[in-house]
């Protein structure tokens, strides 16, 4: 006897298809992106929103953890941009920037493109139908890549709003960061969905750094969802250092990015991304070695602390031979924080020679918070050098004990010894404006922590 | 001074300190010498405020306050400073910005300001040069990768800088060769004054041919068991430890 279990739809999820129904006939798109939208959300309906029993999602149940889905955020209105304005003209205007309020591609308040680079909006592309961009728009969910068909990415691919599709001319080398800034700008709870992409020439190098921005001051940001993807396509001998800061939000928002990357031969890819002061995130990253001789670091640092839920999955298929892939993730858990780390590493039978180191560290500060290890590889090639490894664990009792013993108190021997573990991966970006922006970041975090560590002050002590 | 008073000690049920009695005068250099495991470093550590022990009987007094309800970091600010028989690794954390934490910290403790870098770093140049610093190894990671005299000759520097009222070595002669032992020795006698009192702890009497103590103890099963001038590690380096070795007779 077999049963088939429907699952019920949550309000979540039905709110979503209402959304899809009455929106799709005013999202941006020719008639192949409303079939492609179509077919996207049949795949999302099939499963409904991923949950424990989905292998990859079995961490971040969001079935359970995202009770309510938001209405999606509109365009931002006149005043929004003129603050916005406001804000960003204050802050250094030399920069080159590229900003998405609630989802939505602001040229106005982007500048300082510099030759080589050109950027359209999500809405335009989808509307002029530019196959080629369309096909790298829409790869991971029609491909048979690792991880096609999860169903956040067909949801993305659904309801995407806007967002930008940026192209670099080869050989286009430019030493500062490309902003891509974030904002949160809906007085009211929404959700947002954005698609982007960035197409690095052969040859070219630039630096994405990417960024939160919230109008609102901290304690008054309305509750968020962002759903945001970006695909990258990285050419033969191309040169990527991607940064993204991942902050800001509030207890009840979810973000879920989704980050593809498809490199050429000889590329060079480095992925860090730091995640802290947030409600629950989810990052996926889908990377994917096609030519050989490449090399991609992924790493990133998640300072979580409250409920806070941080989860960052990984694939990495090695399709070409000879490409080399590390991965390092840290994590410092506080209170009732959950972190999550999954990463799979799937070599190819033709990827001889591939180099495959994976590390994921986690520092538990308190006896509530939870760390979820799971490291995958599938070997197909018989001639690699691949490895995992995965740690748990407090901080050093005895390094703890050797710098008090040096006069540092407890909260500030464990500042120290905590700064230090997540700005090793920092120290490695190659940029000092980023190093001290993420410091800074990281430093913020740490004096912010609850002093419940504090030992008690000693009786008759004088406040 | 220094007194440590009928002091019991215990790691999970299992007696390591018995009744010790100890006092070193200010200005004093005592020497510690006994047998692997009579608990030398246990006291060191339990001096420096480590909480991994159970304290069952006695006090530890330093310049009249008792130490033992007090936290590590408000022992050193008093005054105690413990150099490690192996000092700690701690990678991600540059020395210099180690050095200047902990030397603030312990000003701000004692209500002085604290130093503006151009001051620090003339005072951590003037110290490193003594002791074969350069100023590469300032400005790796604390102790990584550093070499077992290395990381001791960072230990001195760091008691030069924070200039306690008592210092204890623990074994910090253990892993020398000769002339790492000298400079060691010389950064210690340099810090010799009226108003500090060291407790030196070692296996051997060469260290003490460098620094001459004032008085030796012989530390056997937890207790003192014998106390002399320095001749008594002369004699001690002659007849070993097998006189003490025994276990004292269950009455």
């Amino acid at each position: 006897m077999s049963a088939d279990i429907i699952q019920a739809r949550t309000p979540a999820e039905s709110l979503l298809a209402s959304t899809f129904d009455e929106s799709k006939a005013r999202l941006p798109g020719n008639a192949c992106v409303a079939k492609w939208r179509e077919d996207a959300f049949k795949v999302f309906t099939a499963s409904g929103l991923p949950h424990r029993r989905i292998e990859t999602w079995h961490y971040t149940d969001l079935r359970s953890l995202m009770r309510e889905a938001l209405p999606v955020a509109a365009a931002p209105g006149a005043a929004i941009l003129s603050s916005l304005r406001k804000e960003f003209a204050a802050d250094g205007a030399g920069a080159a920037r590229l900003v998405l309020v609630d989802g939505f591609f602001v040229p106005e308040l982007s500048s300082g493109l510099p030759e080589g680079i050109q950027v359209r909006s999500l809405a335009s592309v989808l509307t002029d139908g530019r196959s080629d961009l369309l096909a790298l728009l829409a790869s991971q969910d029609l491909g048979q890549d690792l991880g096609a068909r999860d169903t956040i990415v067909a949801l993305n691919a659904a309801l995407m709003q806007d967002g930008v599709v940026i192209e670099v001319a080869p050989g286009t080398v430019i030493a500062e960061p490309l902003h891509l800034i974030h904002v949160a700008a809906s007085p009211v709870p929404a959700a947002h969905f954005s698609r982007s992409a960035l197409i690095l020439g052969a040859g070219a190098s630039i630096r994405l750094s990417e960024s939160c921005h919230a109008v609102y001051r901290p304690g008054t940001v309305p509750a968020s969802h962002a759903n945001a993807c970006l695909i990258l396509s990285l050419g033969d001998g191309a040169r990527l250092t991607h940064t993204a800061m991942v902050t800001g939000t509030v207890a009840d928002s979810v973000r879920i990015e989704t980050l593809v990357a498809r490199l050429g031969a000889g590329v060079k890819f480095d992925s860090f991304a730091l995640v802290s002061g947030i409600g629950l995130v989810r990052r996926q990253l889908f990377v994917r070695f096609e030519g050989s001789g490449a090399e991609a670091r992924l790493s990133g640092v998640s300072l979580l602390g409250g409920r806070e839920h941080a989860d960052t999955t990984l694939f990495v298929d090695h399709a070409a031979p000879a490409c080399v892939s590390r991965e390092t993730y840290k994590y410092i858990l506080d209170e009732e924080a959950t972190g999550v780390f999954q990463g799979k590493i799937h070599v190819a039978p033709s990827a001889q020679k591939t180099d495959g180191k994976m590390l994921s560290r986690a520092v538990l500060l308190s006896d509530r918070a939870a760390m979820n290890n799971k490291p995958e590889l599938e070997i197909f090639a018989d001639d690699v050098v691949c490895g995992h490894g995965a740690t748990c664990g407090g901080l050093d009792a005895d390094q703890l004990f050797y710098l008090q013993t040096r006069g540092l108190t407890l909260p500030e021997a464990e500042a120290l010894l905590l700064e230090a573990f997540a700005g090793e991966l920092i120290d490695g970006l190659g940029h000092d404006g980023l190093i001290n922006t993420f410091r800074c970041e990281v430093k913020a975090w740490l004096s912010s922590r609850p002093k419940a560590l504090m030992p008690p002050a000693p009786a008759g002590a004088i406040a | 001074m220094l007194e440590v008073k009928n002091l019991s000690v215990s790691i999970n049920g299992r007696k390591i300190l018995d009744c010790l009695d100890l006092t070193v005068r200010d200005g004093e250099v005592a020497a510690l010498m006994g047998p692997n495991g009579s608990g030398k470093s246990t006291l060191s550590h339990v001096i420096a405020g480590r909480k991994d022990y159970t304290v069952e009987t006695g006090e530890i007094v330093l310049n009249g306050e008792s130490l033992l309800d007090l936290e590590p970091d408000v022992r050193a600010a008093k005054g105690l400073f413990l150099a490690f028989q192996y000092p700690i690794e701690i990678p991600g954390v540059a020395t210099l910005t180690f050095l200047k934490a902990s030397l603030n910290a312990q000003r701000k403790r004692r209500g002085q300001e604290e130093l503006s870098t151009p001051d620090f770093m003339k005072r951590v140049k003037a110290v490193a040069s003594k002791l074969k610093i350069n100023q590469d190894m300032l400005k790796r990671a604390l102790n990584v990768g550093f070499s077992g005299g290395e990381k001791k000759r960072m230990d001195i520097l760091q008691m030069a800088l924070l200039e306690p009222s008592f210092a204890i070595l623990d074994e910090t002669d253990s892993g020398l060769d000769i002339d790492a032992l000298r400079v060691v020795a010389q950064g210690v006698n340099a810090l010799r004054a009226p108003g500090r009192g060291f407790l030196v702890i070692t296996h051997y009497q060469r260290l003490l041919d460098y620094v001459v103590p004032d008085s030796v103890h012989v530390m056997a099963h937890g207790r003192i068991v014998r106390s002399g001038g320095k001749e008594l590690a002369v004699e001690l380096e002659k007849s070993g430890y097998r006189d003490f070795n025994a276990e004292p007779a269950v009455a």
